[in-house]
């Protein structure tokens, strides 16, 4: 159950975005994908690795080279569209459970 | 970060539950739902009438960022003291009609109570679409942050 709010987590990083943004038109090899960002590879790889867990990226074996790919199925699975939905819940209820803890302090 | 909220829809219904456990005795929870002033704090919304009777009515109305006032609105069916609200909800002025809430307080321990929300929606698809309401949101946020982010990278090779 947790992976529904890892996926928002994980789109939350700039990096993670920008590396779904370079995958969305072809595949690419961890590689490829390093080249263009500044960071250090191994910061790379481990953004890799938190988008291939959230299922948002898939790899893909071709011959010796292991090519990364966009899952576009993950984001359609009604999982994901109640997840927003239910922050705006919790934020709500956060708020209220702050509203009355202070109000019950001032009684 | 604790999951309290959970939410239960099943595909193909034309309803959904909200449940949340909170950290406050039952009345001090029920009193959030009841009391205008308090309302307006944590729905973040003005309060342009609220009965909290049965037979009673409430409308609310926000200001979004660009100044347009939203209105919401509904009638109150029951209203039992720290057990349950029923009553209508709608947003006025847009498609997604009327729906049905129905609100349960328990009281769990002297400190804690449990809010049951079950809301039915007129239609399957209305359900949905109302759920899909914050994911679009958020997924329009997150592109125009996509699409600044590839701005920048174009423009540094």
């Amino acid at each position: 159950m947790n992976l529904r709010r890892d996926v928002f987590q994980a789109i939350a990083d700039p990096t993670r975005r920008a590396i779904l943004l370079l995958v969305a038109t072809q595949s690419m090899t961890a590689g490829a994908i390093a080249a263009n960002f500044d960071t250090a590879r191994p910061t790379v790889s481990k953004h890799l690795q938190i988008l291939t867990e959230c299922e948002l990226l898939k790899q893909e074996q071709n011959g010796r080279e292991i090519l990364y790919h966009l899952n576009p199925d993950h984001m359609k699975e009604i999982a994901d569209f109640i997840e927003p939905f239910r922050q705006l819940w919790e934020d709500r209820f956060n708020k209220l459970e702050a509203v009355m803890k202070n109000y019950k302090s001032k009684k | 970060m604790e999951r309290k909220t959970k939410i239960n829809a099943l595909d193909g219904k034309q309803e959904l539950t909200i449940t949340r456990e909170f950290d406050l005795p039952l009345d001090l929870l029920f009193t959030a739902y009841v009391e205008a002033e308090i309302l307006e704090q944590w729905m973040g919304t003005k309060v342009l009438k609220l009965e909290s009777k049965k037979h009673g009515s409430y409308q609310f109305e926000t200001t979004d960022p660009k100044g347009n006032k939203h209105g919401f609105s509904g009638v109150i069916h029951e209203l039992i003291l720290n057990k349950r609200i029923i009553r209508t909800f709608e947003m006025e002025g847009t498609p997604f009609g009327v729906q049905l809430e129905i609100y349960d307080f328990e009281q769990l321990t002297a400190d804690t109570s449990k809010l049951s929300m079950h809301v039915i929606y007129e239609s399957v698809t209305l359900r949905d679409r109302i759920l899909q309401l914050p994911f679009a949101q958020g997924i329009n946020m997150a592109h125009n942050r996509i699409q600044d982010i590839l701005y920048k990278l174009n423009n540094r090779s």
